[in-house]
């Protein structure tokens, strides 16, 4: 399990999940899960697209998915932000069809793009993910204090002078970066599944913002490496494990706080707001 | 006309079926997308595509009817969205978003499954992509059927709906059940979004559930001129869609046609860019040429 060839899916697939889990964290927090599903399958349409010009895909990858981010943040102003998410999501994917009826190479490509192909990630294509989840997770400390305090109360934000809609941007660039490193590693479909499942765990642990933060990151490791393991073992596809892993964690997690929570809050905490000096 | 309908369009049998398919298919996801719309739910009512989707390639494997397979999980995830709690915005976010992960983890495991049992390729593309031109003429009685359960079903709620939409409170003061009318919502969306899943695919399923609706609710304000507004500009989109991806068979060398989704979707978004530029021109003009403009119906 630990041999040479899976060296590249350990090194890969840990970045990915330190990088899903902490932007997750946000993402969960502030009520974006829809672009942050939107944003990966945008994504996928773009390596469609650059496998059909002759280009790396993850070049693809990146200019479709920052297209996104700034397609849903733009349009967001004037439209209900679901609404925009669910617009872009399907011009992308219309795209991708459209990109791919036109193109030679069919299912085993799209397959993996959709499910991802940890256990194919090569040595040379390391270097450059873990260059955009460093660039990611540096975006991410700079943003700290302003995406915890909009996240929390919008309203305390925008009174302390926040640019809030320019943050949003900026975090769906995060957001969307992140996702354009994933996909070839999970898969456009489970990206997502690592966004959402361990930091809505996390959340319902911790109230304070820190710990939440350090508790997704070991929920989504703890998920991703078992969900390695098991597709070695078992030859199943990762995107299995990932999806269903995810979900189970947040279930596990629900059902014991709610067991052993003295006072009832009905399995949900809030994030009380932090002192935070801005 | 010739440029617009090439040879054989309506002697084609799959291009016919397509039509009425298309149009009965448009005209339910306008009617249930203008509540989800209204609602906020965009995000579920994506959500449930694929979790149809996953629904569809299990049915696949255990050989039932694969509308059987859409249309249970549809409503299987509908009802976990509801048990992890919808009630807050935040909640309902979370509790798609596992809901979705859990789904699309397990299409991964079928579609697997189903390239392992069979050696037919081509099966990822169809269930995640959809194609009109596929659809068997046998599934139209059951999808009429559905279609019209749904219908009637929102009929029937659709004043709690709409009050309990617009304002939970005052619907839950006035004694409408919003927790119930809620979940029976969810209920008709998972069937209405199944049933487009399978005959259009997830991506237009979507589309026309999210884009006239949207564009709609920009210009009309009442409910009936929505809903009617919304189903033509969903027909419209539709069979223009099929027609020019027909006829794009035509168009290149290669005789490779593109798919029908483009095509609607990028109808969906040109209906949606003119019904915002109308929108904007109105607010503009009107407002400027009435001297005492009145409250513009409570829609901006």
């Amino acid at each position: 399990m630990f041999s040479s060839f899976m060296t590249n899916a350990w090194i890969s697939g840990t970045i990915v999940a330190i990088l899903a889990a902490a932007v997750g964290f946000f993402v969960v927090l502030r009520g974006s899960a829809f672009a942050a599903h939107a944003i990966p399958n945008g994504a996928f349409a773009g390596a469609a697209g650059a496998n059909l010009v002759g280009v790396n895909p993850l070049v693809g990858l990146v200019v479709f998915a920052l297209a996104a981010a700034f397609g849903i943040g733009v349009t967001s102003r004037r439209t209900r932000s679901d609404v925009a998410t669910a617009l872009a999501l399907v011009l992308m994917l219309a795209l991708g069809a459209a990109f791919l009826a036109t193109s030679n190479d069919y299912e085993p490509a799209v397959n993996a793009l959709l499910f991802g192909e940890i256990l194919g990630v090569s040595s040379n294509e390391i270097l450059p993910v873990a260059l955009l989840a460093a660039l990611c997770v540096m975006g991410l400390l700079v943003l700290y204090r302003p995406l915890l305090l909009s996240s929390i109360a919008p309203d305390l934000s925008v009174a302390k002078g926040v640019n809030v809609a320019l943050l949003d941007v900026a975090f769906l660039v995060i957001v969307a970066l992140s996702s354009a490193l994933a996909v070839p590693v999970v898969g456009a479909l489970l990206t997502f599944s690592l966004t959402i499942g361990p930091p809505a765990a996390a959340r319902l642990v911790s109230s304070r913002p820190h710990r939440a933060l350090a508790l997704s990151v070991v929920f989504s490791l703890a998920t991703l490496w078992a969900a390695i393991a098991c597709s070695y073992w078992t030859n199943f596809p990762i995107g299995f494990f990932v999806g269903t892993m995810s979900a189970l964690v947040y279930v596990v997690v629900r059902v014991v706080v709610a067991l052993t929570s003295s006072v009832r809050t009905h399995g949900r905490v809030d994030i009380a707001v932090p002192n935070l000096t801005l | 006309m010739r440029w617009l309908f090439e040879p054989g369009l309506f002697a084609n049998g799959s291009v016919r079926t397509a039509l009425v398919l298309g149009a009965l298919v448009a005209v339910v996801s306008a009617v249930v997308g203008i509540f989800t719309v209204l609602r906020g739910q965009s995000f579920a009512g994506h959500a449930l595509t694929d979790v149809a989707t996953a629904g569809g390639a299990a049915a696949s494997l255990a050989v039932v009817s694969p509308l059987f397979g859409f249309i249970g999980a549809g409503v299987l995830g509908a009802g976990a969205m509801d048990a992890i709690g919808v009630q807050r915005v935040k909640d309902r976010d979370v509790a798609t978003g596992v809901v979705l992960g859990a789904a699309t983890g397990l299409s991964a495991l079928f579609l697997y499954l189903i390239t392992l049992s069979t050696s037919t390729t081509g099966s990822t593309q169809s269930i995640l992509f959809g194609s009109v031109f596929s659809v068997e003429p046998s599934t139209l009685p059951d999808a009429a059927v559905l279609g019209l359960l749904v219908l009637a079903g929102l009929t029937f709620i659709r004043r709690p709906l709409l009050m309990s939409s617009i304002s939970p409170e005052l619907a839950g003061a006035r004694g409408i059940r919003v927790r119930w009318v809620g979940l029976g919502f969810m209920v008709m969306l998972a069937v209405a979004v199944g049933l487009s899943a399978i005959v259009i695919g997830s991506i237009l399923s979507t589309a026309l559930l999210i884009g006239p609706p949207a564009s709609t609710l920009k210009v009309a304000s009442r409910l009936s001129r929505a809903v009617a507004l919304a189903g033509v500009l969903g027909v419209f989109a539709t069979w223009l869609g099929v027609i020019l991806a027909y006829d794009s068979y035509y168009w290149f060398a290669s005789r490779r046609g593109l798919p029908v989704s483009f095509f609607v979707v990028v109808l969906v978004m040109l209906e949606f860019v003119i019904a915002s530029a109308y929108t904007r021109w109105r607010r503009v003009h009107v407002a400027t040429l009435r001297r005492a403009p009145r409250e513009e119906d409570g829609r901006s």
